[in-house]
C-alpha cells in the first residue's frame, strides 16, 4: 500500500498474531480498505471510517477496538460517566435503572449522566440552522462520526453540507466540563468518560473533526462494562443506597435519538432517515447524481438499526428499540435540565467546516492517472470478474487496480493459473468467455 | 435504465480525482441527456472521452428527433403529456440543464431519425 501522506486516528486495529487471513473483513469493507497478504489482513488507513464492519464478520476476534482501560477513570478525583440511553436498553427488563446505575457507582463512578440530555436543546438549534442555512440542501446530520468519515472519503462533495452543530455527546460533555468549572472544581481533577456502542464515536473523541477537541478524557467498551455490571449484579444483590448524583432522566425525544428517525422525525421539512452502510452509500450516491432531490434534511446512520446495532451493543438489536420504546412512553417531553442546557450551552455547539480527505486512486497527476485507469481497464479483460477474493483484494477491480499502481501482480489470480492449468474444469463451471473479453 | 452512463462517468472522474464541481456539472448534463434518450428515443450509444483536459459526451439516438432546437432549448417548453408531468418529468428543463452545465454544446437532430448532442466540458 502507498504511504499515506495525513495518518488518520483509528479505533479499530488488527492483531495480526489472532489473525487467520480468512478475507471475510476484505469482502465486507465497505471503502475496500482491506487486502490479505502473507496470510493476514491489513487496514489501508487513508480509506477506513471506522464503521466496523470488519468487526463483526470476524470468526477470530483479530478485530479489536481501542478502548481506554476502565482503570484510568482513577486517575481522577471526580469521575464522571456519560451513558448512552441504548446502554440501559440492552439489560431489557431484567435490572432495572437503579439497580444498574447501583453497580455503576460501585465500580468506580463518581457521576452518571445520560449521554442524550442536551438533545431538547440541540432540536430547536438543528430546526434554527436549517432555517437559516444558504448552502446546498440537505444538510447532513453530524451524529455518526462513521458517516462523516465516510463522507470524507468518498463523497467529499457532500463535506460543506454536514450539520456544523455538535452531536448530543459533545454537548453534554460540554454542560457537564462546565458544570464543575463554575463549582470552582480544578479541570485536572474532573474525568469525563463516555461509554460507546461502536468504534466509530472512539475515533470521533480521540482524532474530532471540524476544530473541535473534545472535553472526553477516555472512552469505555460498552461490550466491557455491560459484563462487568451483569456479572456484578449477579455475584450479590446490591441495595445499598448511593447518595452521589444520578442524571439518567431523559425526554421522550432523548431516548430515542440514537435509533433510526430519532432525529429525521423531530426536524422541519422534508427529511429523511437512512440506516446501515450499504443504504447509507446507496443514497449518497443517487443524491450525487441528482436523482433525488428536494430533500432538507439526512439522517444517516452506518449501523443496521442505528446505534442498536453498533457493534458493541450486546443485546439484540430489535429487542433494543422495543425497550427504548417501552421506556420513552413514561417520559416528559422535555428533559428536566433543559433549561439549564439552553443557558449554559447554546453558544458552544456550532463547529467549524468539515474538510473533505479525498484519496488519490491512481495518481494525483492526471495524466498518469488515466493511463493507469486505461491500464487497468485492459485489465480487467483478463481477469475473471468473479471477485471472489483469492488474489488477496476484494474485487477484480480492485486487483487490477493494485497491480496498474504496482502494489500486485496479475500472477495473483489464481483462477488464470487454474485456467491456464486445466481450462476445460475451469470452463465447465464459469463459462468459455470468461478470460479474455 | 436511465443513470446508468452518468454513474459510470460520474464514478472515473472520481478515481481521476477530478474536481467535485466539474463532476457534478458532467452528471448533472449527462443524466438529463440520458433521460431524453430513455423517454424518447427508440435506442441510443452514449460515449464518454475523457483526456486531462476536458470530457467529451457523445449521445447518439435513433428516435423522434427534435422539430425546433431553438423552441426546445426555451425553458419550460415541453411535448411531455399531462400524465408524465405528474411523475415529475417533462417541466421542459432537460436541453436548458444540459446547456447551462455544458462549456460547449452541439445538437444536431433530423425529424424522423434521431438526434446527436455532443455535449464538452472543460475539467480545468
Amino acid at each position: 500500500m502507498d504511504k499515506q501522506p495525513h495518518m488518520f486516528h483509528h479505533a479499530l486495529r488488527i492483531r495480526q498474531e489472532a489473525c487467520i487471513g480468512c478475507s471475510r473483513c476484505m469482502r465486507v469493507c465497505p471503502t475496500e480498505a482491506l487486502r490479505v497478504t502473507g496470510g493476514k489482513a491489513t487496514l489501508h488507513p487513508g480509506l477506513c471510517v471506522d464503521c466496523g464492519e470488519c468487526f463483526n464478520v470476524c470468526p477470530s476476534r483479530a478485530v479489536v477496538v481501542e478502548d481506554d482501560d476502565i482503570t484510568q477513570i482513577f486517575n481522577y478525583k471526580h469521575r464522571i460517566l456519560l451513558i448512552p440511553a441504548i446502554f440501559f436498553a440492552q439489560f431489557q427488563e431484567k435490572l432495572t435503572l437503579e439497580e444498574i446505575n447501583s453497580v455503576l457507582y460501585e465500580i468506580g463512578f463518581t457521576e452518571l449522566c445520560t449521554v442524550e440530555q442536551g438533545v431538547d436543546l440541540l432540536v430547536d438549534e438543528i430546526n434554527k440552522y436549517i432555517d437559516t442555512f444558504e448552502g446546498s440542501k440537505p444538510v447532513i446530520s453530524s451524529f455518526c462520526p462513521a458517516v462523516i468519515r465516510l463522507i470524507q472519503v468518498r463523497f467529499p462533495v457532500f463535506a460543506d453540507q454536514i450539520l456544523r452543530l455538535l452531536p448530543p455527546l459533545e454537548v453534554t460533555a460540554q454542560y457537564y466540563r462546565g458544570d464543575y468549572a463554575r463549582h470552582g472544581v480544578p479541570l485536572d481533577d474532573v474525568g469525563i468518560f463516555y461509554v460507546t456502542p461502536c468504534a466509530a464515536k472512539i475515533a470521533a473523541i480521540k482524532a474530532p473533526v471540524g476544530g473541535y477537541v473534545s472535553p472526553i478524557n477516555g472512552v469505555i467498551n460498552m461490550t466491557q462494562l455491560y459484563n462487568k455490571v451483569f456479572l456484578a449484579y449477579k455475584q450479590k444483590r446490591n441495595d445499598s443506597e448511593h447518595c452521589s448524583l444520578v442524571h439518567s432522566s431523559l425526554s421522550k425525544t432523548g431516548i430515542q435519538w440514537a435509533t433510526t428517525g430519532g432525529e429525521a422525525s423531530h426536524i422541519r421539512g422534508r427529511s429523511l432517515a437512512i440506516d446501515s452502510m450499504p443504504n447509507v452509500i446507496d443514497f449518497l450516491e443517487r443524491l450525487e447524481n441528482e436523482e433525488i432531490t428536494g430533500v432538507d434534511y439526512l439522517e444517516l446512520r452506518a449501523c443496521d438499526m442505528s446505534c442498536c446495532g453498533g457493534i458493541l451493543v450486546q443485546s439484540n438489536r430489535f429487542l433494543v428499540k422495543e425497550r427504548l420504546d417501552q421506556l420513552a412512553k413514561d417520559l416528559p417531553d422535555k428533559h428536566p435540565l433543559d433549561e439549564s442546557f439552553r443557558e449554559t450551552c447554546s453558544g458552544c455547539i456550532p463547529m467549524d467546516k468539515i474538510e473533505p480527505r479525498a484519496m488519490v486512486k491512481y495518481h494525483s497527476d492526471i495524466n498518469i492517472a488515466l493511463e493507469r485507469m486505461e491500464e487497468s481497464r485492459r485489465l480487467r479483460r483478463l481477469l475473471p470478474n468473479i471477485d471472489c477474493g483469492a488474489c488477496g483484494a476484494p474485487s477484480c477491480e480492485a486487483l487490477a487496480d493494485d497491480i496498474v499502481c504496482g502494489r500486485a501482480s496479475l500472477d495473483n489470480c489464481l483462477l488464470i493459473h487454474a485456467h491456464e492449468a486445466d481450462p476445460a474444469t475451469i470452463e465447465q463451471i464459469w463459462g468459455k468467455k470468461r478470460f479474455n473479453k | 435504465m436511465a443513470g446508468t452512463a452518468s454513474s459510470q462517468v460520474k464514478r472515473a472522474l472520481k478515481q481521476l480525482g477530478v474536481d467535485a464541481s466539474v463532476i457534478k456539472r458532467v452528471v448533472v448534463a449527462l443524466y438529463e441527456a440520458e433521460v431524453n434518450i430513455v423517454a424518447h428515443a427508440y435506442k441510443g450509444i452514449i460515449t464518454a472521452d475523457i483526456d486531462p483536459e476536458r470530457v467529451f459526451l457523445r449521445l447518439v439516438d435513433e428516435g423522434p428527433g427534435i422539430e425546433d432546437i431553438e423552441k426546445a432549448m426555451t425553458p419550460g417548453f415541453s411535448t411531455a403529456s399531462q400524465e408524465v408531468r405528474e411523475m415529475g418529468f417533462g417541466a421542459g428543463m432537460g436541453l436548458p440543464n444540459i446547456s447551462r452545465n455544458a462549456d460547449v454544446l452541439n445538437i444536431h437532430s433530423i425529424p424522423g431519425k434521431g438526434t446527436t448532442l455532443e455535449i464538452t466540458i472543460l475539467i480545468k
